[in-house]
């Protein structure tokens, strides 16, 4: 077997090895004293990686190790998304990491991170079933420590267990999918599967098993039952990192296998796709209205949210992947940013993120709030922010196909979940409040991380050029 | 750089040169060198638009210019101007102008306002110059969200409620205009998102056509304050601070008018002739109803909100009625509404911010205590009833004399109906001038109020000025406008 082009196909996990690597290492070997600068020496790790692996090498798609690992260039390019989404979150993680309680484990936080990063790295260029569920495995299992990261708060704990039991059920469900698929085809390479699916009851099992699985990493209705929970109990940063960076990668890989793997079988997932896509929308819409707790309340938006993303991958077109990759981009800014205001106001208030004690939040704290506003408002798609652009890109892929109907549904929601958004705009600008957070100035990085995802809506709708850099590989899907 | 890019470029400017602002007095050079700027602009264009067709430049948009944005759906920033756009464009730099010195005496976070108000009229230029579907969507978007905070922070009476209702119904509006644009490009084979080449295509099936053109009109509708869907103008206009009743209502609303015509009508033409009678009878529904509500009501501001309705609802009913003179007059009547609703909402902020009261019942007698704004009310108010001289007089008489040359009972009789429009107006207008302005002063408070202040007066005798001259030599711009209609108006009925 020739090993050479692991190498050469596989640098970005190799690369990332050695950030973990690394980071391990500084852990123990530095003192008291080097702890003090692990966040910067993580940071400027990170940064070497991306700008080492943000454009792709290869214009080519290649398989390594007999095609259990697929490199493609369009794969490539979400993973250099995701770990710049990594690194934001870092920056904004910082305050909370420095904290008495969480700052002697913050060691752990970095690798436990970067692991599921690298798990979904290679969950993405799977091309092969047990790569695949490996990927998942390992981007999950981490994520679970991470969302218990603060154990001795009872609901991070409550959130870690409801994360895990549900993560495991899940892929306990997919396991036994993917084992029917190995029963009826007699292979679990993606690129020989095509060919022995026709479409009978036991595949269809088998493909909805899977999409369980999937579905329930993305926190799609039905399967979104976690979700609130979790993104409430889990430290701010890890909700963060769960709602943008875990379900990018999920939406990625769902779009790959779908159209790749079960292209023979499109009719039934489409008919499943379209089911959920509806419920995933109206039901979070419908209770995001009520949430009175922030983090609650986004964690509802980004059921939502998921529910548009898979507007591009019921198209299943070369330019739905590029509208997916780019929804996937712009969701990222808005939403980090999003968490990152909310995350430095807990930080510095004693974890207030009740939509009340937001009341008045301008007259004390105007770049914050202005911060939220444009972020809250790409999320809705106002122009011209760059949710406005994702989310039209993605109603013409899904419309293109012929889901008249369906990109309708999906345009009354996004009128619904306007007006749930405006309330946190009211709650920050129209509301009064006697007591409202007092003016305070977050930290450098948090602010860092803040302008990053705040030029992220604001330009990358505007200028097209990430648009069609995307789209000239995503042609290679 | 194009010209009419400069449009939307100096309100950005402006919102920069507001960032960097330290005090008011700041903010008010910004804003009026700034909005000068728009309306020397929009001046200079008439006369460069008037030249150039004198040359004998044929083409239907004038000024294009286009530049590729994103080349997978091959969406493109292309502008370009007719003579509808012109007047448009040019209706928008007068209430912009006079907008700005109408809240001269912004106090509470001036800057903000004025931010939001110029983010406002980027949205509405970018719109009128706009040749390309996505980014005329884009920026009629833009011109919507601002609206929110506008209304919602420094409005008055139920400004939440009003704002928040405004804006979802708006949205609600533009998410049936983001699918019919969808479907228009779609069905048009999906190689162009340019009006001018879609409409040359013409491509667009039939049945197709039935489905997106409902959509599209109500989309735009909603905007233009179609019955039923205009509930959300009332409450947002009485409630919003005066400079953004008066940019919206004056300018915002024709976004409605002017989409129906150049998206709903020209690209799904032969929908538009076949369906075209539901939406006459909702017009017309608009005009009556608007008008009769607006005697009832005792606030001023919502008089006025009501008498908008009517109004618009004429601009949307003579463009159904697909002939170049009911359309030229509609035209002419988003420019003399708008003029004139702008003045109106003026006068009304200031008076409101003497009396604190918009109440007619409490208010009565202010001829004597303030006579510049009184008259300049009765002058609004004549110009509103049709007085000949007055720009309304022009812009409805060519609309019902256009709407009477379409030759068959339905459409004669629901032109009769809209013209008692004309009589309902006279009252209300009549009463209400007669309650406020004459008669005895009974509050003692009021008889110490001054008139005036040299800003009012500014942007009052502008909007005037424009009213009059539009009345009085409406020929050079009705001529403008009914060439550009013209083609348009042929390619519908083609």
């Amino acid at each position: 077997m020739d090993y050479s082009g692991i190498f050469t196909y596989m640098y970005s996990e190799i690369a990332l090895i050695g950030v973990i690597v690394a980071a391990l290492l500084y852990d123990l070997a530095a003192g008291e004293k080097g702890r003090r600068f692990f966040h910067h020496a993580v940071c400027v790790l990170m940064l070497l990686f991306i700008a080492g692996t943000v454009v792709p090498y290869h214009k080519e798609t290649a398989g390594i190790f007999g095609g259990m690992y697929i490199y493609s260039p369009v794969g490539s390019i979400v993973k250099s998304i995701l770990a710049i989404g990594t690194l934001i979150v870092f920056l904004q993680a910082e305050p909370w990491l420095r904290r008495e309680d969480t700052r002697f484990k913050r060691g752990e936080f970095y690798v436990l991170v970067l692991s599921t990063l690298l798990g979904m790295d290679f969950m993405i260029s799977a091309g092969h079933f047990m790569m695949f569920f490996l990927g998942l495995e390992l981007a999950s299992v981490p994520m679970a420590c991470l969302v218990a990261f603060d154990k001795y708060k009872g609901n991070s704990a409550e959130a870690g267990a409801k994360y895990i039991l549900s993560a495991l059920f899940a892929s306990g469900l997919m396991l036994y999918g993917i084992s029917f698929l190995y029963g009826t085809t007699g292979t679990l390479y993606f690129e020989d599967m095509p060919a022995g699916l026709t479409g009978s009851p036991l595949q269809i099992l088998s493909l909805v098993f899977f999409f369980v699985g999937l579905g329930f990493k993305l926190s799609l209705v039905p399967f979104h039952l976690w979700t609130a929970d979790t993104y409430q109990g889990a430290p701010t940063a890890v909700t963060s990192y769960l709602s943008v960076i875990s379900k990018g990668a999920a939406a990625f890989a769902l779009m790959v296998i779908l159209v790749k793997v079960f292209a023979p079988m499109t009719e039934y997932w489409q008919l499943m796709l379209y089911i959920v896509i509806v419920l995933s929308i109206t039901v979070a819409n419908i209770f995001a209205i009520r949430q009175k707790n922030l983090k609650r309340f986004l964690a509802f938006s980004s059921i939502s949210q998921a529910g548009y993303i898979m507007l591009a991958v019921i198209s299943g077109t070369p330019y739905g992947m590029t509208s997916l990759i780019f929804y996937v981009l712009v969701y990222m800014a808005a939403n980090l940013a999003a968490f990152g205001v909310i995350g430095t106001i807990e930080q510095h208030t004693h974890g207030k993120v009740s939509m009340d004690d937001y009341n008045g939040l301008y007259s004390t704290n105007p770049k914050l709030a202005v911060t939220m506003t444009l972020a809250l408002f790409s999320l809705a798609g106002i122009p011209p922010f760059a949710g406005f652009f994702s989310k039209f890109f993605i109603f013409a892929a899904a419309f293109e196909e012929g889901f008249h109907v369906l990109v309708f549904i999906a345009l009354i929601n996004t009128v619904i979940s306007l007006y749930y958004y405006l309330l946190v705009v009211k709650a920050m600008f129209i509301n009064r409040n006697d007591s409202p957070v007092a003016t305070f100035r977050s930290d450098g990085s948090t602010r860092l991380g803040l302008v990053l995802c705040l030029a992220g809506v604001l330009a990358l709708g505007i200028v097209s050029s990430i648009f069609d850099g995307i789209n000239l590989y995503a042609f290679g899907m | 750089m194009n010209i009419l890019s400069l449009f939307p470029a100096i309100p950005l400017l402006m919102m920069l040169g507001l960032w960097i602002s330290r005090n008011i007095k700041q903010i008010h050079t910004v804003m009026v060198t700034g909005a000068s700027a728009l309306l020397a602009l929009s001046i200079a264009l008439v006369f460069m638009y008037l030249g150039m067709r004198a040359d004998g430049q044929a083409a239907g948009m004038l000024l294009t210019d286009s530049i590729m944005w994103y080349s997978p759906l091959n969406i493109q920033y292309s502008v370009g101007v007719d003579g509808i756009s012109v007047a448009m464009l040019l209706l928008s730099a007068i209430i912009v102008f006079t907008g700005t010195f109408a809240s001269w005496k912004m106090k509470d976070g001036a800057k903000e306002f004025f931010m939001w108000f110029c983010l406002l009229s980027v949205g509405v230029f970018g719109f009128f110059i706009s040749t390309d579907l996505f980014t005329m969507f884009m920026f009629y978007e833009v011109a919507l969200i601002p609206m929110y905070l506008l209304i919602g922070v420094w409005g008055t009476g139920r400004k939440e409620y009003s704002a928040m209702k405004l804006t979802l119904m708006l949205m609600g509006g533009s998410a049936l205009i983001l699918i019919g644009i969808l479907g228009i490009y779609f069905g048009s084979g999906a190689t162009t998102m340019d009006i001018t080449e879609i409409a040359a295509m013409d491509n667009i099936p039939l049945s197709m056509q039935r489905v997106w053109f409902p959509i599209v009109f109500i989309g735009f509708g909603v905007l233009g304050a179609l019955f039923p869907f205009h509930t959300w103008s009332p409450d947002g206009h009485a409630s919003a601070p005066t400079a953004v009743s008066m940019l919206h209502a004056g300018v915002l609303m024709k976004l409605g008018g002017y989409g129906c015509f150049r998206i709903a009508m020209y690209l799904l033409p032969d929908a538009a002739q076949e369906l075209s009678w539901i939406f006459i009878i909702l017009t017309a529904i608009s005009v009556v109803y608007g008008a009769f509500s607006a005697c009832v009501q005792t606030d001023l501001k919502y008089i006025n909100a009501y008498s908008s309705v009517s109004h618009c609802g004429l601009v949307l009913f003579a463009i159904l009625m697909m002939n170049t003179t009911a359309t030229t007059g509609a035209v002419l009547q988003m420019l003399s509404h708008g003029l004139m609703t702008a003045l109106f909402f003026a006068l009304i902020g200031m008076i409101y911010g003497r009396t604190h009261t918009r109440d007619i019942r409490e208010l009565s007698g202010l001829m004597r205590i303030m006579p510049f704004l009184s008259v300049c009310y009765v002058i609004a108010g004549l110009a509103n009833l049709g007085l000949p001289g007055l720009s309304g007089f022009v812009a409805e008489m060519t609309i019902f004399n256009g709407a009477f040359m379409v030759h068959d009972t339905f459409h004669r009789v629901v032109t009769i109906i809209a013209c008692t429009s004309i009589v309902i107006t006279a009252v209300y207008i009549l009463r209400l001038i007669g309650k406020i302005l004459y008669g005895t002063c009974s509050n003692p408070e009021h008889l110490k109020l001054t008139d005036a202040t040299w800003d009012e007066r500014l942007a009052v005798v502008v909007l005037i000025a424009a009213i009059a001259g539009l009345g009085l030599a409406p020929m050079w711009m009705s001529d403008m406008i009914s060439e550009s209609v013209l083609p348009l108006i042929s390619h519908i009925l083609n």
